[in-house]
């Protein structure tokens, strides 16, 4: 089935049903095998001990709430220059899930930071950063529900998470711009990881594991907003068969 | 009575439905809590001294935010007519909106300070002290707000000219939350004399709010 | 009960909007107010309901509680409904029924009497124009006030809800009820007219109704008010042409 089929709303439903039951099982197994990899495989840092295994879930939530937003941007092109029929349903629906993984590596973030630098938070470039995308989330969900057309609504997101995208070059770098307490950009570099294998495979367990948690949130969040739209439809359909 | 309670349980339902007013406010005070170390650097030892601070005025201007939808959404959709033909007082009517306001935008705003405090490395004692003033503070904030919001409707200009009415009102408690947080902290002033007089700021707003608002109801409106 | 005006004027605006206007109205009557847009028969209406001063003249009311004012013993039909799009069209209802002096229990009720029975539990931004003067009216039918003041009730409603206006301000009429309505065209129920114009000459002879002399509450009633005046013609029912 060519992927523009499921540019129809029944179709995609239809997939979403079918596809589900097999994107949970992967996504278990998947953190299983990551989980395994990170606690048991990883080694415990000769400083900082077993509190070191934090970034198997800071990592990987940070990466992901980033990829979030790239989606929400090609929804958005979608919604603005393609008139994709889903394309706003799919950025409604990917917002909150990007919004809590951001949240996760800002939390896990900060318990890691405690026993190390010894404080929960700090101004650095990258962390503020991906604080200011946090609040950028936030307002994006609160656009959603300001506005009761979701049709309107989604044009109107469209453009804020464009704007918003110019934020995940300044994160991704900001590192090497600003000389400051963050690890600096360690994993995707020029010249190669500086990571360790025994680190660095257990990660990428867990970043695909988290991925696969995010297609399957996502999937399963676009078909209920599919079926919400479906219900407030009908409501209205009620509404004006009584007359008046 | 039943008229009250059935007004605070409107107004509190329309704030926590309709694009979650609750939220917007904490939104809006995170927003100005991160927008501090960009403006004024992110040395941790100064964030912590002007910490109080900062949460005050977060604070205050989040309360402000609501404000001026308090009384113009209802004379838009023509329930202030009604409302001003209720039989209930209108001074009750109008401290009873005034505390729907408080309870779903103040009140969250006391609940944000712990995680707001620890983005400016504040301790706990100061922390306690900065959400204890809150709490005793911003309930005046909304009262004497209420007198703007009246002004604002019953002018019909609204937008900027309730914050230009309404912030030198809040000047004194403004001062006073502040510094009775600071003297929990630093001393040497005890904490008691400023916070008495909070208190006693916001018992006052309590009741000079709602008259004045009322007043203005009934003799602004076109 | 009797309700009077006596030399009612009114400005606003630094502009007149009438002046010299007078009326007396007693229980199960009613009065319709014509005039062209702009003649002044909102404000008019808005202050009976105590929502203008009037700069000349005044009201008089017998009858009801003494402690209660006009304002409270009225119901104030305007040209908005009053409606929060975020409640469903029940918690709209029963909030004005708590609010004004009635019984929630009677609020289901009342939105079978006005045919929106099976939308109760819709969010009240679904409704069309017509349902939602509906609403409107079943406001007016739990909460029990004497006086009903009603600004163009026949706007947005169709024949049918028309006709069940009618019934309403029937019912309410031989209830003891009184009723002042503004209208450009027929309402449907017998009622006096009492036609606002905007020159003062034509206002003194054609608009002012007499009724014979009740003791007002106030202390003893002026010898102009035995003045006998121009008795106008009852609104033509139904089947007549509209006036203006």
């Amino acid at each position: 089935m060519p992927l523009i089929d499921l540019a129809n709303p029944t179709r995609f439903l239809g997939f979403a049903e079918r596809a589900l039951p097999w994107l949970i099982a992967a996504t278990l197994f998947a953190f299983a095998i990551g989980l395994t990899q990170a606690l048991f495989v990883a080694p415990d840092d000769y400083q900082q001990g077993a509190t070191v295994k934090i970034m198997f879930l800071h990592v990987p939530s940070a990466w992901l709430g980033m990829f979030c937003w790239s989606l929400m941007s090609a929804a958005a092109l979608g919604t603005l220059v393609w008139r994709h029929p889903l394309a706003d349903v799919a950025a409604k629906a990917a917002a909150p899930i990007g919004a809590a993984f951001t949240f996760l590596c800002l939390f896990t973030g900060s318990m890691w930071g405690r026993p190390m630098w010894g404080t929960y938070w700090v101004w650095d470039a990258r962390l503020t950063s991906v604080l200011v995308m946090f609040i950028m989330y936030l307002g994006l969900i609160a656009l959603w529900r300001s506005v009761e057309d979701p049709s309107r609504a989604g044009r109107a997101a469209a453009v804020l998470t464009l704007v918003g995208a110019i934020n995940l070059p300044i994160i991704k770098f900001s590192v090497d711009w600003w000389n400051t307490l963050h690890q600096p950009a360690s994993v995707f570099r020029v010249g190669g990881s500086s990571i360790d294998r025994s680190i660095l495979m257990p990660l990428f367990a867990m970043a695909i594991a988290f991925t696969l948690l995010f297609v399957t949130l996502h999937i399963a969040a676009m078909r209920n907003e599919i079926l919400r739209r479906r219900v407030r439809g009908m409501l209205m359909l009620q509404a004006h068969a009584q007359g008046g | 009575m039943q008229a009250l309670r059935a007004l605070l349980v409107r107004d509190m339902r329309i704030a926590l439905r309709i694009g979650g007013g609750a939220l917007m406010g904490v939104l809006f005070f995170l927003a100005v809590v991160t927008l501090t170390p960009f403006a004024v650097g992110p040395d941790p030892a100064l964030l912590r001294r002007i910490g109080p601070a900062i949460l005050w005025l977060g604070a205050l201007l989040a309360s402000l935010l609501a404000l001026d939808r308090l009384f113009a959404a209802d004379h838009e959709d023509g329930s202030l007519d009604l409302i001003l033909m209720g039989s209930a007082p209108l001074e009750l009517t109008v401290a009873v909106k005034a505390l729907a306001h408080w309870l779903t935008t103040g009140l969250p705003l006391v609940v944000a300070v712990p995680v707001l405090g620890l983005l400016l490395d504040l301790d706990p004692l100061a922390i306690g002290a900065v959400a204890l003033t809150l709490l005793a503070g911003t309930p005046a904030l909304t009262f004497i707000g209420v007198i703007g919001a009246a002004l604002a409707v019953a002018l019909r200009r609204g937008g900027l000219l309730l914050p230009v009415l309404v912030l030198p009102l809040t000047v004194p408690v403004l001062i006073f939350g502040v510094s009775a947080a600071d003297a929990a902290i630093v001393g040497p002033v005890p904490f008691g004399a400023p916070f008495t007089i909070l208190c006693a700021l916001t018992l006052m707003s309590l009741v000079i709010g709602p008259f004045a608002a009322a007043a203005t109801l009934r003799h602004g409106l076109d | 009960m009797h309700l009077r005006g006596i030399e009612l004027g009114c400005i606003r605006g630094g502009r007149p909007v009438f002046a010299g206007v007078s009326f007396a109205l007693a229980q199960g009557e009613a009065i319709a107010v014509t005039g062209r847009n702009g003649a002044g028969k909102t404000t008019l209406l808005r202050l009976i309901a105590g929502l203008l001063a009037p700069t000349a003249g005044r009201l008089e009311l017998d009858g009801g509680p003494a402690e209660a004012s006009l304002a409270e013993q009225a119901h104030y039909l305007g040209h908005r409904d009053a409606l929060k799009p975020g409640l469903t069209v029940l918690e709209n209802l029963q909030f004005w029924y708590a609010f004004l002096g009635g019984r929630n229990a009677v609020a289901a009720a009342a939105l079978e009497t006005v045919g929106l029975g099976g939308l109760a539990g819709l969010p009240a931004a679904y409704l069309s124009a017509g349902q939602r003067r509906r609403l409107a009216l079943a406001r007016l039918v739990a909460a029990p006030r004497p006086i009903w003041l009603l600004d163009e009730p026949t706007a947005a409603l169709d024949t049918a809800g028309q006709q069940r206006l009618g019934e309403l301000m029937r019912s309410h009429l031989t209830g003891g009820g009184l009723i002042m309505a503004a209208t450009h065209g027929p309402l449907g129920i017998d009622a006096k007219e009492l036609r606002l114009e905007t020159s003062p000459e034509a206002r003194l002879a054609s608009s002012t109704l007499a009724e014979g002399g009740a003791l007002a509450r106030s202390p003893a009633s002026s010898p102009a008010q035995d003045r006998a005046t121009s008795t106008a013609s009852p609104f033509p029912h139904r089947g007549g042409e509209p006036r203006g």
